[in-house]
């Protein structure tokens, strides 16, 4: 018997913004303990929730992203429970009145096909803090620093089928919001996580099956495995005559494993009612149409534009995963007009990834500016030197000996297109390997290789290679 | 509407009061009475009436993005039933 | 003793006929003397009200300082005071200093103010007879056998018997023109929106609005001015001009419409009470007023609306004590649960504990709908009785308390009874308008209050036609006898 799962997400997005959602302390990662939660934040007596614009900016920025609804009026509820991580003992978040509805984002799926994956809603809350459970005997310590900081929850429709989708709407998400510049997508400082809703149904049925929500989701393999375990696990309870029950469960990286968790359980009734210490949300069109003004070119439609320019698909999406990649790229082609766009994509996609990541740098950081990678493809495009010899110029660029005219300068890296010394340098060459020319004579073509090896051998790798091809095969003959 | 001894409990759990046998037994009479108060709304007809939230017919104001608070931990932890190294301490949270 | 208005002593003091540590001193001196009766403050600050007294001095001696500078005044234990205990009349708070001032703290300092201390009340507000404070009940000066309501009750008898001139309220059903009216001073409450209300503990958000408890409606007019504006600190704070109380009072009564709706006088009310408020309404009419009858149609459903709006918003405002970062913590707890539960149980008194439990219930999953929403449906359409009201006329005029002071002890074990007290003051926080309670003379020896209601933000109009009947009339000047206060402090004093 076959079974279909069902999963639908719930993105929380840490928002961009200086200061908390509610309050004017700090949102930066990493403070002492307590030492970014003011009164506001620590929930005292009397104080009150004023909300940040920029938080608002942001939201309507993704929900204009997604092709969602604005809502012209949206409305702030509190969700109260008990926990020590949530000061105020009710959340202040958005419920019946989101300000983001709809929008979908696509998703590639491995066959190359697409797939759209609708949005439900988005909308603005704040954070909790964290309890810390080391270092005290039998106690647990609450840091307030990260509540009150401004959350985005994106809600997916159940409409993806496996893990696979699962990561990768993750990953389109997690790539919007960066693009759009509304969150960092830091997964290790927790700026960007997961829940995930995952059931199974029979394959071929409609009825949704029960769903289990899992918690904790901080990387897109977690993500994945997590998702494909609970499968797993739902299937063999069903296969066994069980019954799965709605839960929230817990991911642990560390076992690979969901457990059940029982202490969110009881609390669900969260009485939400409209805070009454703020007022409607409302967002008029000229707000809209300012923030639409400001919107980047969004990476669909900017990979769309690569391929146009001669880019196959994939590569054109690789340059899009992050907006400072396309951009890099594209500053690579205005300097160097005479540059094959698919020769330049290569060089980001490849080598200058490559250099990065062993750097472990952002292309921000790339010690090889954009205006420096243009000059050395120029060189490549122009016939100075070999894509071959580009490869060392670009090292030596990468560890800061200068531009690229000074390293081949500097190492007289520059092409031989004289003729003249090609010529001698070919003759030199089958003056010294008799028997592989009376081999290549008597039709063993493979040796003409051989032949263009010794002959860069000789030249230090500076034969124009083309036009050591043509020589070559007129000298052999 | 008169509630019941179950009501009582789960209301006093959602609420986190340790509610004695003897208080939830005077809860049942007097918040029973309270409820038949209330209840007296049940028959108003509402229909086509919207919900009053606030009494403001006002729309939420925005705060500029700015970071305005310093760190008051010292000041402020003197209130602290119990903190240490800057938290807040509690007993084990179990997840 | 005799009471002197705000007014007065700031005409005294700018004349330098007196100093306001003179004052100060005085007002530390009667509560010494006479509070053991009345139990009306929590905590007394001496030491700031002198060191503050002289800063006022020295201003007033370079001829700077408004007419509130040097005053002396005490804060409901409502209002956050840096540095100061604020207790909201609870255990729960009782060791609790505010590490900030509230942004009515905040203005009135700043006009000069000189606090002297904080008031008793209902714990976190929620009472109408001042018995559920922690710190003990409060007694009328005028029959210390009696409530003098609440939950400002400690403001209330402190100014009623002189303690001081002035002092601060806050009125979420009532709780400041129901006790002005139960001790024959005045009690205003200004519109909601118009007092910021950070730095206010919160019992329910949307009602709740700070207003001021004095002997004349001039003093409420200067006090608000002052108190009154816009305050980015809260989202619901009003961003309107503040209009001049002070001067706008002078007006002549002449043409003013004054509307009275028939639900006020139905037989719940007090035969004398109703006989003064008639009286009252008389008297506006012969300064030049015109009675008109208007209709509150769903007046009556104000009770049992309040009773789910207030409770459910105190429900979810009040879930912050839980013995973590503030405020009482209980001993010995075995477990995160068991030291919210008992942490609560034991710092919350048994009213508060009912009506969080009350809100609870009212927002619980299934009830949601039946109560909470169907409430503010029912709270709209007290809201448009009283818009349609206010289209034909200035102000509403009715009694404050369905009767005067009742005894204390005589309505703790009917919370019903109770709530059913506030029937005449809850309608005006469910629309958020202005209101102020004047003395309109006594019944049975007790003060009766007249209440009259504002349309929003129409603060002048009501703080117009109470100066002018106070100008016309002198119920506002009675004041308590003193004798009865010292032999209780002196009883009180015996029996230690």
């Amino acid at each position: 018997m076959s079974w279909e799962p069902v999963i639908g997400l719930e993105i929380h997005a840490q928002l961009a913004t200086r200061s908390k959602i509610f309050s004017g302390a700090a949102t930066a990662y990493g403070a002492p303990p307590n030492t970014q939660a003011c009164l506001v934040d620590l929930g005292y007596p009397g104080v009150l929730p004023v909300l940040n614009a920029e938080a608002v900016r942001l939201a309507v920025r993704f929900g204009l992203a997604i092709g969602g609804t604005v809502a012209p009026r949206s409305i702030f509820a509190r969700k109260n429970y008990f926990y020590p991580d949530l000061p105020k003992g009710y959340q202040i978040s958005q419920y019946e009145l989101p300000v983001v509805k709809g929008g979908s984002v696509e998703i590639l799926l491995d066959d190359g096909s697409r797939k759209t994956v609708r949005l439900t809603r988005a909308h603005l809350e704040e954070d909790a803090g964290k309890s810390l459970h080391e270092s005290f005997q039998g106690l647990s310590g609450i840091d307030l620093n990260r509540a009150g900081t401004p959350l985005l929850e994106i809600v997916s429709e159940p409409d993806m089928r496996s893990a696979k989708e699962a990561a990768a709407y993750m990953r389109r998400v997690h790539q919007l919001v960066r693009w759009i510049g509304i969150c960092d997508g830091n997964m290790q400082e927790g700026s960007f996580r997961c829940d995930a809703n995952v059931s199974v149904r029979r394959a071929g049925t409609d009825k949704l099956g029960t769903r289990t929500e899992i918690k904790n989701l901080n990387s897109f393999r977690f993500l994945e495995r997590a998702i494909l375990h609970e499968i797993d696990r739902q299937i063999e309870v069903i296969e066994d005559g069980g019954r799965i029950v709605q839960e929230t469960r817990l991911y642990d990286p560390d076992r690979d494993e969901t457990r059940s968790m029982r202490s969110k359980e009881e609390a669900n009734d969260y009485r939400y009612f409209p805070d009454p210490d703020l007022l409607p949300l409302e967002i008029d069109a000229a707000t809209l149409d300012a923030v639409r003004a400001t919107l980047p070119e969004l990476p669909d439609r900017r990979a769309a534009r690569f391929v146009t320019l001669g880019i196959p698909a994939a590569d054109a999406a690789q340059l899009t995963l992050e907006r400072d990649t396309a951009d890099y790229f594209e500053a690579v082609l205005a300097a160097a007009p005479a540059v094959e766009p698919r020769v330049a994509a290569n060089w980001v996609n490849g080598d200058l990834a490559a250099a990065l990541n062993d750097a472990g740098l952002g292309i921000t950081a790339s010690r090889v500016g954009a205006a420096a990678l243009a000059a050395l493809l120029l060189r490549v495009a122009d016939n100075t030197i070999s894509g071959k010899i580009a490869k060392d110029v670009f090292a030596a660029m990468w560890a800061g000996e200068g531009g690229a005219d000074d390293i081949i300068a500097a190492r007289g890296l520059r092409q031989i297109t004289d003729s003249g010394a090609l010529e001698a340098a070919i003759d030199k060459v089958i003056a010294a390997s008799p028997n592989q020319l009376a081999e290549y004579r008597a039709g063993k073509d493979k040796l003409f290789g051989y032949f263009v090896g010794q002959v860069m051998k000789a030249t230090g790798g500076k034969a124009n290679p083309q036009q050591l091809n043509e020589l070559l095969r007129r000298k052999l003959g | 509407m008169a509630l019941t001894r179950e009501n009582v409990a789960y209301i006093a759990h959602l609420a986190r009061l340790a509610v004695s046998e003897r208080e939830a037994a005077d809860y049942v009479v007097k918040l029973s009475r309270i409820l038949d108060l209330v209840d007296q709304l049940r028959q108003v007809d509402t229909a086509g009436i919207a919900p009053m939230a606030h009494p403001l017919p006002m729309a939420q104001r925005l705060r500029p993005d700015a970071v305005t608070e310093t760190d008051r931990r010292e000041d402020i932890q003197r209130n602290a039933p119990q903190a240490a190294e800057g938290l807040y301490l509690v007993p084990r949270v179990i997840e | 003793m005799e009471r002197q208005t705000i007014a007065a002593l700031g005409r005294a003091l700018r004349a330098r006929e007196v100093s306001s540590r003179e004052l100060a001193s005085a007002a530390l001196e009667h509560i010494a003397r006479l509070d053991g009766a009345l139990n009306s403050f929590i905590t007394v600050t001496a030491d700031q009200a002198l060191t503050a007294a002289d800063a006022a001095d020295r201003r007033l001696a370079r001829g700077e300082g408004g007419p509130l500078t040097g005053i002396p005044f005490a804060w409901k234990d409502i209002f956050c005071t840096r540095g100061v205990r604020t207790t909201c009349g609870s255990k729960m708070l009782a060791n609790f200093v505010a590490p900030y001032d509230a942004a009515a703290v905040e203005r009135l300092h700043a006009a000069g103010i000189v606090s002297i201390g904080k008031t008793n009340m209902d714990e976190f507000a929620m009472g109408s007879s001042n018995e559920t404070s922690w710190f003990g009940p409060v007694h009328n000066p005028w029959d210390l056998e009696r409530s003098p309501g609440g939950s400002s009750g400690g403001s209330a008898a402190a100014v009623a018997a002189g303690l001081i001139s002035a002092a601060s309220g806050t009125d979420t059903g009532g709780s400041i023109r129901q006790p002005a009216a139960l001790v024959g001073i005045t009690g205003f409450k200004p519109s909601y929106g118009r007092v910021s209300r950070y730095g206010m503990i919160a019992f329910a958000s949307s009602l709740d609005q700070a207003g001021v408890l004095t002997l004349t409606a001039e003093d409420a007019a200067l006090l608000i001015e002052a108190m009154a504006g816009f305050d980015d600190r809260d989202s619901t704070s009003a961003n309107l001009p503040v209009p001049a109380y002070a001067t706008d009072i002078g007006k002549s009564l002449a043409g003013r419409r004054i509307g009275v709706p028939p639900e006020f006088f139905e037989p719940g009310l007090d035969g004398e009470c109703g006989a003064r408020v008639r009286e009252a309404l008389a008297v506006l009419e012969s300064l030049g007023a015109q009675v008109v009858e208007v209709s509150l149609p769903h007046l009556s459903l104000s009770v049992p609306t309040y009773y789910i709006v207030a409770p459910a918003e105190a429900s979810s405002n009040l879930a912050r004590f839980d013995g973590v970062r503030f405020g009482h913590r209980a001993e010995g707890a075995t477990s995160l649960e068991d030291l919210y539960k008992k942490s609560r149980q034991e710092g919350f008194g048994p009213e508060v504990r009912r009506r969080l439990m009350t809100g609870t219930y009212v927002l619980s999953a299934g009830y949601f709908d039946a109560y909470y929403l169907q409430a503010q449906k029912a709270r709209e359409l007290i809201a448009a009785d009283f818009r349609a009201a206010f289209a034909k006329v200035d102000v509403i005029a009715g009694p404050t308390a369905p009767t005067p002071a009742f005894r204390l002890g005589e309505k703790t074990d009917d919370p019903v009874q109770m709530y059913l007290n506030d029937i005449y003051t809850i309608a005006v926080n469910l629309a958020g308008l202005p209101g102020i309670s004047v003395p309109c003379g006594f019944a049975r020896g007790l003060p009766v209050g007249l209440q009259l209601i504002g349309p929003a933000f129409g603060e002048s109009a009501v703080l117009n036609v109470a100066h002018q009947y106070q100008l016309a009339t002198d119920w506002h000047s009675k004041a308590p006898p003193e004798a009865p206060l010292v032999a209780a402090v002196a009883a009180k004093g015996r029996s230690r």
